[in-house]
């Protein structure tokens, strides 16, 4: 696959969809624009309906943008049908053809390209080898596995050497234990191909695990783009704080700034938080993200506090309790030789300050 | 916000497939020329034929006492016939989809489903003649009654209804299943009865269903030319009306006034049951059923049911039988021995059997083929396809669903056999080969046409989008992926129009010219004479083809099918 790597970017993209029950039209993708460098793995995340899957198939060529351009490397794409751009897609239903078997199934773009059929042949095995599926070609399509079936899909959006591969949900018809081992697979053939790979899907999870990239979207725009941990640890705001892993705001007045910790009225009691990037100001509310994972219950200091739920669950024990009026949830892990508090048991709330983020 | 942009890149991309482009306006103008140009030359006719704008055709047919009663005649006959098929294909609908059945009677139902597709017209009403004419064998030979009329109300309405119900049992068979079980079982465990249950949970549900079914079939009955032509005797229905006002009263500017008021008849209902009840019996009954139902086994409720459908289908089948038998009697009402083929000899001796066996077999067999690619294009265009024209293909494919054999017949006469617009330009056309095809295709193309919107809605849409992105265009899309995948159901439409084709006669019968002859316009003609013999040896021979070549179809398919190789590797 001597080819040379290509980007995608979108300028100013929108896409309008007339709402069946109202009759009126609403922003499907608003004014959405990105940059996915080549060779990267890129994953558009979001809730159902946030115009993740749109953006995807605009790429494709199923859908035409009402605004913007698309660009492929260089090249504007907007007119270009799906079957003159240079993508290729692995859909959430695989979608394999079900008259043919698996060898014609992965060969059928290499046919339409005319290739000589040695060639085909060779590339073929070639591709099935590296999705594993080596001694199955003439298999039909309703005798393989979900799991296998999703690699013949892979494997036949590779064999014609895109120059971008797009992913709609691939995994999202597998149960959970191959969901995860599927996951690795694609990322491992990504990496070892090297191509341009953008995935859509709503599992954040599969999302934190592919990518290079994550770009959260809501209500048809971009909310934040970033590598996983920067999405995870500084997220932009309580949407985005909210959908990757569990979330806990802290809300309060601003009683003192400092250069590198700063002071929330929280509750009636004080909260010592980093003073957040651009500063922050005397009097202004603010919310701090806290992890359930980033902090502790104990007998003393911290914040004092009320355990309502307590419920262990295996690898850890899971809580809640009230600071005031605020629910907080938390997770406390490897809890087998520490001490439990049990429903009503007051206690404190011990949170490590440099995992707070404020928004 | 605009949509502009988005709308003018589908545009551009449609465009950029000639193939597509091509298709789409090849479609259009046939759709245009041969559906809705004969129909609107005979709403021109109507106004301005007797010379001037104005209503005074109209007048002059609604002072013809004839066409008056020939009015409410067809809705009479068409009220009756939809309330009765209902009621008997709900029987039918119901036994199957509850009740337990023995093989044999299970054997019985799927025949009855299976007749009106290789039906040709005539054969109830020929049957009919002779078992309770004036000469049937029951009722002259058997209760000795010789006075028996047929003709007239009582005779369409039977053998109207035997000819429908079917089409009712199966629409509302399909909508029986689709009722979730367990909305009937829980209605059982909270106390309700068996009949409680039916009354007050299947019927609301199944009520617009139903409605659909009596509309259905009373658009059939209106439309039906063939058995009041045969068993009308002086009750004459709109269709036949019209036929003779052309070949007898030569007053075509009154025919096609005529065939205005069947048309608007028609299309009332046909905007009825397609806009209001279609979209209720959608709403009300959606879900699948979650699992199988438990069926009756309760003998009190079992055997009653069983025995009368059961009866009623043995005396359809008898009907049918009937008529070969029919065609080996040497004089049929008065001398039934020994059995002789002398009718058939005669058939091909002296009335050119060969000739109307060839001309009719030809013309069907050349547009069964055109017909079923037509649709399959048309369902695939209507279903996968997004472009401003696909509304006017959907809504005229559909009109011509709606619009009468004889309607279109007389349209196609007053728009074509003086060229298009009486200007003499394409007027070869008319009195062609290619017209008796083009009419086969037009009247066959509705039923392929909804058969193949609902084989491709089953398939998933990103397998032929996932073609497109390997770098397929559309025409390759279609040739690779859609067609191999509805291959059954293209077959099954191709049989079908051959069928329909085949055994097709109220728009034929106006256009035919005497340089072809075709075996329904031959049965017409000799049933119209009284020569039952001969009538019966080319319906025989009508029944033998209709019924060979399904049968040759469903072996076909069973060898050669999508749905085999798909269950082989299973």
């Amino acid at each position: 696959m001597e080819k040379t790597k290509k980007g995608v970017r979108l300028e100013h993209i929108s896409k309008i969809y007339k709402d069946p029950k109202t009759n009126k039209d609403f922003y499907a993708v608003k004014d959405t624009s990105l940059e996915i460098k080549p060779g990267s793995f890129v994953t558009l995340l979001g809730p159902s309906g946030c115009g993740k899957t749109t953006t995807l198939r605009m790429i494709a060529g199923f859908e035409s943008p009402d605004e913007g351009e698309i660009y492929l490397g260089d090249e504007p794409i907007n007119e270009l049908t799906p079957n003159k751009r240079d993508t290729a897609m692995v859909f959430q239903s695989y979608a394999l053809l079900p008259h043919y078997n698996i060898f014609d199934n992965v060969a059928y773009g290499l046919k339409l390209r005319k290739m000589p059929k040695d060639v085909i042949k060779e590339k073929v095995m070639k591709i099935l080898d590296l999705v594993e599926l080596t001694g199955m070609e003439s298999r039909m399509t309703n005798q393989l596995s979900g799991g296998q079936q999703q690699r013949v899909a892979l494997a036949r959006a590779l064999v014609i050497e895109p120059s971008v591969l797009l992913f709609d949900e691939p995994l999202s018809n597998l149960d959970a234990k191959l969901r995860v081992q599927m996951r690795t697979e694609i990322r491992r053939i990504q990496q070892e191909v090297g191509i341009t790979a953008i995935y859509v899907t709503h599992d954040q999870s599969e999302a934190m695990a592919i990518s290079d990239n994550i770009i959260i979207m809501n209500k048809g725009v971009v909310a934040q783009m970033g590598t996983p941990e920067e999405i995870y640890y500084h997220p932009v705001d309580e949407f985005v704080a909210d959908f990757i892993g569990e979330a806990n705001f802290l809300k309060g007045k601003c009683v003192e700034v400092g250069d590198k910790y700063s002071v929330l009225d929280f509750e009636n009691k004080r909260l010592t938080v980093p003073t957040r990037e651009g500063g922050m100001e005397r009097g202004k509310e603010y919310t701090a993200v806290l992890r359930p994972e980033a902090a502790k219950l104990g007998d003393e200091g911290g914040l004092e506090c009320k355990v309502i739920v307590s419920c262990f669950m295996g690898s850890y024990q899971n809580y809640h309790v009230m600071v005031g009026d605020t629910l907080v949830k938390l997770e406390d892990h490897n809890p087998k030789n520490r001490k439990v508090y049990r429903v009503g048991d007051t206690c404190h709330l011990l949170v490590d300050t440099d995992s707070l983020h404020v928004l | 916000m605009a949509k502009g942009q988005g709308a003018a890149l589908d545009r551009k991309k449609l465009l950029a497939d000639p193939i597509m482009v091509t298709t789409i306006v090849v479609l259009i103008a046939f759709l245009t020329l041969f559906i809705l140009y004969p129909l609107a030359i005979l709403l021109v006719d109507s106004f301005v034929g007797d010379g001037g704008f104005g209503f005074s055709v109209f007048k002059r047919i609604f002072q013809i006492p004839t066409f008056t009663k020939a009015i409410t005649n067809t809705l009479k006959v068409g009220f009756v016939v939809g309330i009765i098929s209902t009621l008997v294909g709900l029987l039918f609908a119901y036994v199957e989809v509850y009740v337990r059945m023995n093989k044999f009677v299970g054997g019985l139902f799927k025949v009855v489903s299976m007749l009106p597709v290789v039906s040709p017209p005539f054969v109830l009403s020929l049957s009919m003649i002779m078992l309770f004419g004036k000469a049937g064998i029951i009722t002259r030979h058997l209760l000795g009654i010789y006075d028996n009329s047929v003709y007239g109300f009582w005779g369409i309405t039977i053998v109207q209804s035997l000819t429908f119900f079917p089409v009712c049992y199966m629409m509302l068979k399909g909508l029986l299943k689709n009722i979730d079980p367990s909305l009937e079982e829980a209605a059982r465990d909270m106390g309700a009865s068996r009949f409680k249950v039916f009354s007050s949970v299947t019927l609301p549900l199944l009520l617009p269903g139903l409605g659909n079914a009596f509309l259905v079939t009373f658009i059939e009955s209106i439309a039906d030319f063939a058995n009041p032509m045969i068993i009308g005797g002086s009750y004459d229905t709109l269709a036949t009306t019209i036929y003779l006002q052309i070949t007898g009263a030569y007053d075509k500017p009154g025919a096609a006034a005529m065939a205005v008021v069947l048309l608007v008849i028609t299309l009332g209902m046909f905007a009825v049951q397609k806009y209001v009840l279609e979209k209720k019996t959608a709403a009300t009954l959606t879900g699948k059923a979650s699992r199988a139902r438990m069926l009756m086994e309760d003998r009190s409720v079992k055997i009653p049911l069983t025995v009368f459908c059961a009866a009623i289908a043995l005396f359809v089948i008898l009907m049918y039988i009937c008529v070969p038998i029919g065609a080996l009697f040497p004089t049929w009402g008065y001398k039934f021995f020994p059995l002789t083929f002398k009718w058939f000899k005669l058939v091909f001796t002296r009335y050119k059997g060969f000739k109307a066996f060839k001309d009719s077999f030809l013309l069907s067999i050349i547009s069964a083929p055109i017909t079923a690619l037509l649709s399959m294009i048309i369902s695939y265009l209507v279903v996968k396809k997004k472009f401003k024209a696909k509304g006017f293909i959907e809504a005229v494919s559909m009109l011509a669903m709606a619009v009468p054999g004889t309607v279109l017949g007389v349209g196609y006469i007053r728009g074509f056999s003086s060229g298009i617009f009486h200007t003499g330009f394409m007027q070869g056309l008319y009195g062609s080969a290619a017209i008796l095809v083009i009419v086969f295709v037009v009247r066959s193309l509705p039923t392929g046409t909804r058969s193949g919107i609902s084989a491709l809605r089953q398939i998933d849409k990103s397998i032929e989008e996932s073609a497109y992105d390997m770098g397929a265009d559309s025409f390759k899309v279609f040739m690779t992926v859609t067609l191999p995948l509805i291959k059954d159901s293209f077959l099954s439409g191709l049989v079908t129009a051959f069928v329909r084709s085949i055994t097709a006669i109220s728009a034929i019968i106006l256009l035919v010219t005497p340089q072809f002859l075709l075996i329904t316009v031959q049965i017409n003609e000799f049933a119209e004479k009284g020569s039952y013999g001969l009538a019966c040896a080319f319906a025989s021979i009508l029944i033998f083809i209709t019924y060979g070549s399904v049968l040759l179809m469903n072996l076909f398919i069973k060898y050669f099918g999508t749905s085999r190789k798909l269950k082989e590797a299973e």
